[in-house]
């Protein structure tokens, strides 16, 4: 009576469910976008006076705001760890199971309403980011790179926010990773210059995964020579989707034995 | 296919599974047979393995050994055609809270892979048919108990084939009593419809309102089976509770009972709770009317069932 349905049917289905579940919990969604915003607002007023990030910037506005776009893809993405543990601890998993639906069209799903949602928060942002002063010059070609360099981070974090929501046992220990998360960007290039850091953090966050990203930003909104930055920035992406994807599947094994 | 053998639909033997490395065995050898339009119970305490039972037939988890088949498919090799037959309704409600009865079904039958049109319209009647089309665009978190397990029940049904096979695990726990009533009818007319239900539950109770057979479960063993008359007949059904009046006679008494209060000088004795049979018991008991002080007539608790037929394989405890 009913035909099989595929993988994709699947994940499109199950992203209209996570949509529609952040529809409904929208004033932990706005929460979740307000904070990178007060964020940003306490940086460039409180903070910005007093950090000295060189010539090539006409104000810390200009200097912050690739950092706190990336800051605010961090956060979103987080919220996908809550989302996924609270489907493992209630009875919904066993139903999806029993549906015969497998474990990449479930995460496909909370991944796919992630971006959507981090979509919309990271346009709120640049429009705040506009009305206090930033302006971007990118080109063309420019924006696009930032597009998908952004993309490519939303999209690999929630995948890693997703093999959390499958690591910690309770939604709420879930939802101490989304401070981890957020954590990430400060020992970077994001809010202050590397070379205004102790030397021991330096070699770390001239390493570390989100340099390059908000380095290419950076560099595409102002402008800037960017060299190899954004495609180092999504060749992490992609690293570390692949790993993460390759880790939900284990930890998706394990939990549901 | 062979005719005769397509009413068997849930057949399993000797399956056990132990967890953990030293190896706590939670099956021990089950073995059960459910026919269509049949509503076999699964009847146990806490950690009898009657979770664990519904998880392997339902494909969730594998069975250390033995073999299991639903609907003619076996669960490990063809579990994908068990999974298009089954419907599961677990022990937690497996449904969304934050988003309506309606949405939660549609969202069901979609992924069971009905188009859109026709999602809505089986989501439309499903919830018509277990009394829920009032609260259809209501968002679950504000259902009542019964209500919710009628929707994840609806929930489980709406993209499997009618009539199909069910699990219900323990599908009436947490429920007043008359939201249970409601979901009895329901699981009634379902089974009447054709589908093959098994379900757990530890409430003597509603196996015997709902069951056609009953396997009663013990730590992972099935220690009887039969329809719900052959079973109470063993255990009698009521329990004639007696507060002796001396501990010579709780001492002579205590042999035959199926439950010991040494402190108060009370036992329990199996009865059929009929007016006849008590009396005569009474009489039997305490020919001179001078042991017995009080009696109280209860229905069989599961403990006295238990008591009663792991008592026919070891010597009931008499120690005072």
């Amino acid at each position: 009576m009913s035909d099989t349905p595929g993988t994709l049917t699947h994940a499109t289905v199950m992203t209209g469910r996570s949509l529609l579940i952040s529809r409904r919990n929208i004033d932990a969604v706005i929460t979740a976008m307000m904070l990178p915003i007060m964020l940003m607002l306490i940086f460039v007023y409180f903070f910005g006076g007093a950090i000295d990030t060189g010539t090539a910037y006409d104000s810390y506005v200009m200097y912050v705001v690739p950092g706190v776009l990336f800051l605010c893809a961090g956060f979103g993405s987080a919220t996908t760890a809550v989302a996924v543990s609270e489907d493992m601890k209630g009875g919904i998993i066993d139903r999806f199971r029993s549906l015969d639906i497998g474990a990449m069209p479930i995460l496909a799903g909370h991944v796919a309403a992630s971006t959507v949602r981090n979509l919309v928060s990271t346009t709120l942002v640049f429009a705040v980011a506009l009305l206090i002063g930033f302006r971007p010059a990118a080109t063309p070609a420019g924006w696009l790179a930032v597009a998908a360099v952004l993309l490519a981070y939303i999209v690999a974090l929630s995948w890693v926010s997703a093999a959390m929501g499958l690591l910690a046992r309770t939604p709420e220990a879930a939802g101490g990773f989304s401070f981890f998360m957020s954590f990430l960007p400060y020992p970077s290039s994001a809010f202050v210059p590397v070379d205004s850091m102790p030397g021991w953090l330096q070699g770390f966050a001239d390493h570390q995964p989100v340099t390059p990203a908000i380095e290419s930003l950076r560099g595409l909104l102002l402008d800037q020579p960017v060299g190899n930055a954004p495609w180092t920035a999504l060749a992490w992406a992609a690293g570390i989707l692949l790993v993460s994807m390759a880790l939900t599947g284990v930890l998706f094994r394990t939990r549901t034995r | 296919m062979t005719t005769g053998m397509d009413d068997v639909m849930i057949e399993a033997h000797g399956l056990t599974k132990s967890y953990g490395k030293p190896g706590v065995r939670v099956l021990d050898g089950v073995g059960l047979r459910v026919a269509r339009a049949g509503i076999h119970a699964l009847l146990g305490p806490n950690g009898a393995g009657k979770t664990t039972t519904v998880r392997i037939l339902a494909t969730l988890t594998t069975a250390d050994s033995g073999t299991a088949r639903v609907a003619g498919h076996d669960v490990v090799t063809a579990r994908r055609q068990v999974r298009r037959t089954i419907s599961l309704t677990g022990q937690f409600a497996a449904v969304d809270e934050t988003l309506t009865g309606e949405e939660n079904l549609r969202m069901m039958a979609r992924l069971s892979g009905l188009a859109r049109s026709r999602a809505r319209h089986r989501a439309g009647e499903l919830l018509d048919r277990f009394g829920l089309t009032d609260a259809a665009r209501r968002q679950v978190r504000t259902y009542s108990g019964g209500m919710r397990r009628r929707l994840d029940l609806a929930a489980g049904l709406v993209g499997s084939p009618e009539p199909g096979v069910l699990f219900l695990d323990e599908p009436t726990t947490g429920l007043d009593p008359r939201s249970r009533r409601e979901l009895w009818q329901v699981v009634r007319d379902l089974a009447g419809r054709g589908a093959a239900v098994l379900l757990t539950t530890q409430y003597l109770e509603e196996a015997d309102q709902l069951a056609d057979r009953i396997s009663v479960l013990a730590k992972g063993r099935i220690v009887a089976e039969g329809t719900p008359q052959d079973l109470k007949s063993r255990v009698a059904g009521h329990r004639l509770d007696l507060v002796l009046s001396s501990r010579e006679a709780y001492l002579r008494l205590a042999t035959r009972a199926v439950h010991h209060s040494p402190e108060t000088l009370t036992v329990g004795i199996p009865t059929d709770g009929t007016a006849v049979h008590t009396r005569a018991l009474l009489d039997e008991i305490d020919p001179h009317r001078t042991d017995v002080e009080r009696f109280s007539v209860h229905s069989a608790t599961l403990d006295d069932v238990f008591l009663a037929l792991t008592a026919e394989k070891t010597e009931a405890p008499a120690r005072v």
